[in-house]
């Protein structure tokens, strides 16, 4: 393998790592900060993409139809929060799986309704339709996209929670939610915009993803075990961790898939190190998730 | 309770009395087991086979061989193990007498012991692992729809009399992937420049893309059923790789499940099937019609399998006349089953999969500018699948 292949597996791998953080980013901020396990986080991912697919063509643009899909899930997520999920805070972590479970199956046959059971379509803006060219690599443009799209993020996270009196509130409520209600704070009023910006962030991943991968019913879950794989790895409730996690697993799972055959084949028949090495490479942020826990069991940047 | 409840329930269950005094004596009905994937990915798939099944049996009047049916649904949702547990169910406590609606190989293959201990009928709309035609052929497996390789057999002979020297393959890491790759290299003689097998489900392909860049072939074989198909055949396209290498695949990466969902991306791209919409047979002309007036999308070849399936079962039922009570009976009448089906007269191999046409098929824009596939040439004439020679049954 070239070094200029190497590059660019190196670079595929940033690309899905920063793709997962834009998921992962919301879950673990509404983990951390509101003690909730929403697995319906892949559900307004789904819906940010299922809006955005259906925007475009109305309001005739992908970044218009992008921007009004995210404000919408994020509403989406703070109304869900309002009915359905505000009673849960005080229960334990089964009861909250089970609801949002049960919202999971209300998102997948709501979309499936108003969308029928078909995947719909979603392309890339035209302008980033083709390829650029980075110093003789030939890369897709819209990945380079959500690349810049996912690190922009990245530093508007971390300059609002770093920077900001609702950063310090954040992450006050993250490292001790009972203090932070001691002292006054409209914790109900924090909460809410807390998971509609984790909703909003899972709605931006889905209108980003909606163009490299199949819109449709089910989406949400598909990437949510990989996201969940993610956020546990750097650390529940760390966006840093979240950050770091992501790149890890996007990098690990690229190379593996890249490597991993090719250096079965070095010790096995051809077809053997085929099948085998898929299955490793399938493996390997599974792997990489066992060894990160047992040298570090709260993950790599711990909250707390 | 006042006078008029006690009136009412009274009325209610004379009449119900009434009813069943007055219906005419009835065999049992027929009881169908629609066993499919209709939650996550491959819900799309699922989906359509049971909407083109309940086309058919409406088509014959609600009644599968004249006799009335009970379709029971149950959603596998791609799981193996759910799929078991789901023939366990339909075959201890539904009693039903045949299940159909399976979309993937591998579920095929893990239900098979439950509904062959259980005596029951297995006909599959749509997979054909290679085992279940060989060796391990079955008396209650039927297959209405192909065996896994004869599509992917199809490619490999166009791909192969079309000149192609060096050829990437694809395809996802279980049984019918292998099959695929299988069948492909049976009839493509020239140079394989990579075999990968991807995960299933897998949602990015940017590691295997490159790899395809870097190999430099001049086609490329991709067999990615439903939502896998979408990721691989867009990344493909926004990796500029259509234009370097044209890509192949058997009608499952080229249906019309996929298609309204990557448009124009797919356009041009040949593929291979036992079935077109525009496959020019009294039946399929209304079958087509019929579909998108009732569903309100283009049907699949998923939907068309389906809708054999229910042909199948009714042709098996009128052999019997109805009597479902002796098992043996309506398995040899399934064997025995004559009709014509969108494919025109269907005809079934000694290991109860079928021998049929196999064509050529074009992604083109139709008239009313979605995206579909049409007829372009046929690749085989009544082919049957290299396996049947191993399978013991006559």
């Amino acid at each position: 393998m070239d070094a200029l292949l190497l590059a660019e597996q190196g670079l595929n791998g940033l690309q899905l790592g920063v793709m997962l953080f834009l998921m992962a980013a919301g879950l673990t901020l509404v983990f951390g900060i509101m003690d909730l396990i929403n697995l319906a986080h892949g559900s307004f991912y789904m819906v940010g993409a299922y809006l955005t697919a259906a925007l475009v063509p109305v309001l005739g643009g992908f970044l218009p139809a992008l921007a009004l899909a995210v404000l919408l899930t994020a509403l989406l997520g703070l109304a869900v929060e309002a009915v359905a999920l505000r009673t849960l805070y005080r229960r334990d972590h089964l009861d909250q799986v089970l609801a949002t479970f049960g919202l999971i199956l209300f998102f997948n046959e709501l979309i499936r309704i108003l969308f029928g059971p078909v995947p719909i379509f979603l392309n890339p803006p035209a302008a980033l339709a083709g390829t650029v060219d980075l110093w003789g690599l030939t890369y897709p443009a819209f990945r380079l996209a959500i690349l810049a799209v996912g690190l922009a993020v990245a530093l508007g996270l971390w300059l609002l929670i770093a920077r900001t009196r609702v950063g310090m509130l954040i992450r006050a409520g993250a490292t001790n939610r009972e203090m932070v209600m001691a002292l006054g704070v409209d914790v109900r009023l924090l909460f809410g915009l807390v998971f509609a910006l984790g909703c909003g962030l899972a709605g931006l991943a889905g209108a980003m993803a909606g163009p490299v991968l199949a819109v449709q019913v089910g989406m949400g879950e598909q990437i949510l075990i990989l996201t969940f794989v993610v956020i546990v790895i750097g650390g529940i409730g760390s966006i840093r961790g979240a950050f770091a996690g992501a790149l890890l697993v996007g990098v690990v799972d690229t190379l593996g898939r890249a490597l991993l055959p090719a250096s079965f084949r070095l010790v096995m028949d051809s077809a053997s190190a085929n099948a085998a090495g898929a299955a490793a490479a399938s493996m390997a942020i599974y792997v990489l998730m066992a060894l990160v826990l047992a040298v570090r069991p709260k993950g790599l940047f711990p909250v707390g | 309770m006042t006078c008029l409840a006690v009136t009412r329930s009274l009325l209610a269950v004379t009449s119900a009395v009434a009813l069943l005094a007055s219906a005419p004596v009835l065999a049992d009905p027929l009881k169908v087991g629609m066993i499919t994937t209709l939650s996550g990915p491959g819900a799309g798939l699922g989906i359509d086979i049971r909407d083109g099944f309940a086309l058919a049996v409406g088509h014959l009047g609600g009644k599968l061989g004249g006799q009335d049916t009970q379709i029971i649904e149950a959603d596998d949702q791609q799981k193996p193990d759910v799929a078991v547990g789901l023939a366990n169910r339909m075959v201890e406590r539904d009693r039903v007498n045949v299940v159909t609606g399976i979309v993937w190989s591998n579920l095929a293959l893990a239900m098979m012991p439950t509904l062959a201990a259980g005596q029951t009928l297995f006909v599959s709309p749509n997979a054909g692992p290679s085992q279940l035609a060989g060796a391990q052929c079955n008396p209650y497996f039927f297959n209405v729809a192909y065996q896994n390789d004869t599509i992917h057999e199809a490619m490999g002979k166009h791909v192969q009399d079309s000149g192609f020297k060096k050829v990437y393959l694809l395809a996802p890491n279980y049984p019918a992937g292998k099959d695929s790759l299988a069948g492909f290299k049976r009839y493509y003689k020239g140079t394989v420049a990579g075999e990968v097998y991807t995960q299933v489900g897998q949602l990015d392909y940017a590691a295997e893309l490159a790899q395809v860049k870097a190999a430099a072939p001049d086609a490329v074989f991709a067999f990615y059923p439903g939502g896998m198909g979408i990721n691989f055949i867009k990344q493909y396209e926004q990796a500029g790789l259509k234009a370097a290498a044209p890509l192949f695949g058997p009608g499952f990466s080229f249906d019309q499940d996929i298609l309204a969902a990557v448009g124009e991306a797919a356009l041009g791209a040949k593929n291979s099937a036992q079935w077109s919409p525009d496959l020019p047979t009294p039946a399929n002309a209304k079958f087509v019609a019929d579909f998108k007036a009732k569903f309100n999308r283009l049907p699949s070849m998923y939907a068309a399998q389906g809708y054999d399936a229910a042909l199948l079962i009714d042709a098996a039922v009128k052999g019997v006349n109805g009597d479902l009570k002796d098992k043996d009976k309506l398995r040899a009448a399934m064997k025995a089953a004559k009709f014509d089906g969108l494919r025109g007269a269907f005809r079934l191999n000694s290991n109860q999969f079928p021998i049929q046409n196999i064509y050529l098929r074009e992604v083109v824009k139709g008239a009313d500018g979605a995206v579909t596939n049409k007829l372009a040439g046929t690749v085989f004439s009544d082919h049957a699948d290299a396996y049947a020679k191993d399978c013991a049954m006559k």
